[in-house]
């Protein structure tokens, strides 16, 4: 279990490490100190115009052992909403409120090969997987996509440790990333390859959708997603079950299925995570759109439109602004 | 050279002398010869206290998963091999891949991302397949214990396994001090001289450990005689003979054994009048009480005679079915004595350095042994915090 407590993490160096990138190097306080594994991140209180704190994730690029010491790296964004702003401020001795090690990207030991897929500073969520996989013998590329060479950080430092594993693709040198004959020939000549991809949205959908496009396992696609919270924000609606008689109101910080469990209903459900399809229930009718946050239902499932995960899943206003309404049926 | 390390503590005494010693987690153990794993069916073998599915993939790579499907804990080791590099669980069908992954669950269209079956880090090596049962992320391939005997175009030689009942500290007990040869293998390579002679022992930083051991003019014993014949026909005389115990952590221990004629310069180096050989062993911790011993016996000489591989293994064979059958016993006496504990004799300074080893490695994992109050030690000794 990772505590998402905030302790004061001592600043010890900072360096410009590519054009916008600044690297900060994190002393945690002894306490909560914990050993950062590949694809681990912080969660950082950065302060916003406003004055209103608010969370970011930074991934962890390298740390010592012991976790005593851990770098993140932050690009300044132009469109930055004030996080990378805040953090690009820091100097030595200051203090920056951050959790211990967070782990939403977790490499997995033993597949046939690894891809890992890196645009710009997505490098800092596989450079520490890149170094391990490396270590441990196994087969391994890491291809990093970037305008030029000087807005890549860590490209030197990585190919000087993993030689000929990095593969630079440089648009500004006319080598640009073409991610779907990568793919491609991922399909053709390995497709026992485990993939994990960090880089801006348009990368990892263009990986998504050429690795549909070609066939590959989608298990074996891996992105880092910092909370995956549906299309919609989540709004109170109402939900139906008529054939119990149940007619409730689930709120935001509430879910179908608790919703309907406090009206009396008993319902089946195991993981309450949208994964083991357990609390499925047909779908009657619904006032609304439909936000599937699960990942049991199939995509033709989803077309169909007649079941919901009533676990994560739940309906937002549709654009005629009716109040939204969901009414199921039992199975 | 001698061990630098700062000893901050003294090491508790009892403690290293545990009659049923723990295994480190994060380390090498050979769990298989290459050839008992295949791509045509998996293998079950409990290493470490930890039962995996051994198989290869189909362009040859070894993979240990855990065998407990992620559904219902069914053995996948019960179930086949299925596409590239995938098994499937005998069960319900659901497949999963080298990393554990799965990848399909017959029953449903989608797979849940969060199933998953543990892999471990795997490498093949000196003949062995080598598994890291512990933390993952800790493996390094390079710290595989050196036994390029095995495969080395210089040597040859040939070994098979030992399901040993008995807790694998034994083992190494055993081939630490090998003054036992006098009392267990009087027919084949005991002799006197072994407790007679002097030995040294010196101990690494890096916890491996050498024991010395040259007997100067003596007869040579049956299997020595033999020996020697195969390399110098109609061989007659007295033999220098040595014993050179390398010990590797955890559980890897190399002897270079050999004799060479008398007064022919063996112990200053020139081994050309003699036969040497190299008894490789290496036990994988099983349970607390059983231990897989894989040991060969590699030679340097005649190389292409098969005849001599086979007598050889067989002559080996037949000195370690004796060990067993002491091993066993010992086992049994050990369990039939809770109260009692065990003494050490100077011939144990090779033993007790390895179960130093093995001890500071436990303390690096926190998994320090606590001895139980007994009558030698009447203080049950605390968790040392450091490694």
């Amino acid at each position: 279990m990772t505590s998402r407590t905030l302790h004061d993490a001592r600043v010890v160096e900072t360096t410009d490490v590519a054009v916008g990138a600044r690297r900060v190097v994190l002393e945690p306080p002894t306490g909560a100190r914990r050993r950062a594994d590949p694809g681990t991140h912080l969660d950082v209180r950065v302060e916003v115009p406003g004055g209103r704190p608010e969370i970011r994730s930074y991934s962890v690029v390298d740390s010592t052992p012991d976790g005593s010491r851990l770098a993140i790296t932050v690009l300044r964004s132009p469109t930055s909403r004030g996080g990378s702003a805040h953090v690009h401020r820091l100097r030595p001795g200051d203090v920056l409120r951050c959790t211990a090690p967070l782990q939403n990207f977790p490499v997995r030991i033993g597949a046939q090969r690894y891809l890992l897929l890196a645009g710009g500073v997505g490098i800092t969520a596989l450079a520490a997987t890149a170094r391990t996989l490396t270590r441990l013998g196994a087969d391994v590329d890491l291809v990093y996509a970037g305008r030029s060479r000087d807005r890549m950080p860590y490209l030197q430092d990585l190919q000087a440790e993993l030689g000929d594993r990095v593969h630079p693709a440089v648009s500004e040198e006319g080598d640009r990333l073409d991610v779907d004959a990568l793919i491609a020939r991922t399909a053709r000549e390995a497709p026992g390859t485990e993939a994990y991809v960090c880089g801006p949205l348009g990368l990892l959908d263009a990986v998504t959708r050429a690795w549909r496009r070609h066939g590959l396992p989608p298990t074996a696609l891996r992105y880092e997603t910092f909370g995956s919270s549906g299309r919609h924000s989540a709004q109170a609606f109402r939900v139906q079950l008529p054939a119990l008689g149940i007619e409730t109101v689930v709120e935001p910080g509430s879910t179908v299925l608790e919703s309907l469990q406090r009206s009396g209903a008993d319902l089946m459900y195991d993981c309450l995570k949208g994964e083991c399809g357990l609390c499925v229930l047909p779908v009657r009718h619904v006032d609304g759109l439909v936000d599937h946050r699960d990942v049991y239902l199939s995509e033709q499932q989803r077309e169909a439109a007649d079941s919901l995960c009533v676990c994560v899943s739940r309906v937002a206003a549709g654009p005629q602004g009716r109040e939204p309404l969901l009414v199921l049926d039992l199975p | 050279m001698t061990r630098r390390t700062t000893v901050t503590e003294l090491d508790v005494p009892g403690r290293v002398t545990a009659k049923i010693f723990p295994h480190p987690l994060n380390a090498w153990y050979a769990v298989a010869w290459d050839h008992e794993v295949t791509a045509k069916a998996p293998t079950a073998r409990t290493v470490a206290g930890r039962p995996l599915a051994l198989y290869r993939t189909q362009d040859g790579r070894p993979v240990a998963l855990d065998d407990a499907c992620w559904h219902r804990l069914a053995p996948l080791s019960l179930g086949k091999l299925v596409g590239r590099d995938g098994i499937q669980c005998p069960y319900h069908g659901l497949q999963y891949n080298a990393a554990g992954r799965c990848t399909a669950m017959p029953a449903q269209p989608t797979v849940n991302p969060s199933a998953l079956v543990t892999s471990h880090p795997v490498v093949e090596r000196h003949r062995y397949v080598w598994v890291w049962p512990g933390d993952p992320l800790l493996a390094d391939a390079a710290t595989i214990p050196d036994m390029h005997q095995m495969d080395s175009p210089e040597w040859a030689g040939d070994g098979l396994t030992i399901e040993a009942p008995c807790n694998y500290q034994l083992i190494l007990d055993n081939l630490m001090d090998l003054t036992h040869e006098e009392f267990v293998h009087g027919s084949s390579i005991g002799q006197a001289e072994l407790s007679e002679s002097e030995f040294t022992t010196r101990h690494e930083d890096d916890g491996s450990v050498t024991v010395t051991r040259w007997m100067r003019d003596v007869e040579p014993p049956p299997f020595w005689r033999k020996n020697m014949r195969d390399k110098f026909p109609g061989f007659e005389g007295r033999v220098d003979r040595w014993q050179i115990i390398h010990y590797y952590a955890p559980s890897t221990i190399c002897i270079d054994v050999g004799v060479a004629e008398a007064g022919t310069g063996a112990p200053e180096g020139d081994r050309s009048r003699g036969v040497n050989g190299y008894v490789m062993n290496t036990i994988t911790p099983e349970t607390d009480t059983t231990s897989h011993y894989f040991w060969a016996f590699m030679r340097n000489y005649r190389l292409d005679s098969q005849l001599i591989t086979t007598q050889l293994r067989e002559g080996v064979r037949g000195v370690f079915a004796e060990d067993e059958a002491m091993l066993v016993a010992q086992q049994r006496a050990i369990d039939a004595n809770p109260d009692k504990v065990f003494y050490s004799l100077t011939v144990d300074a090779g033993g007790m350095w390895v179960r130093r080893t093995l001890d500071r490695m436990l303390a690096a994992e926190g998994r320090a042994l606590t001895i139980p109050a007994s009558p030698a030690s009447p203080a049950t000794a605390p968790a040392r915090a450091t490694s």
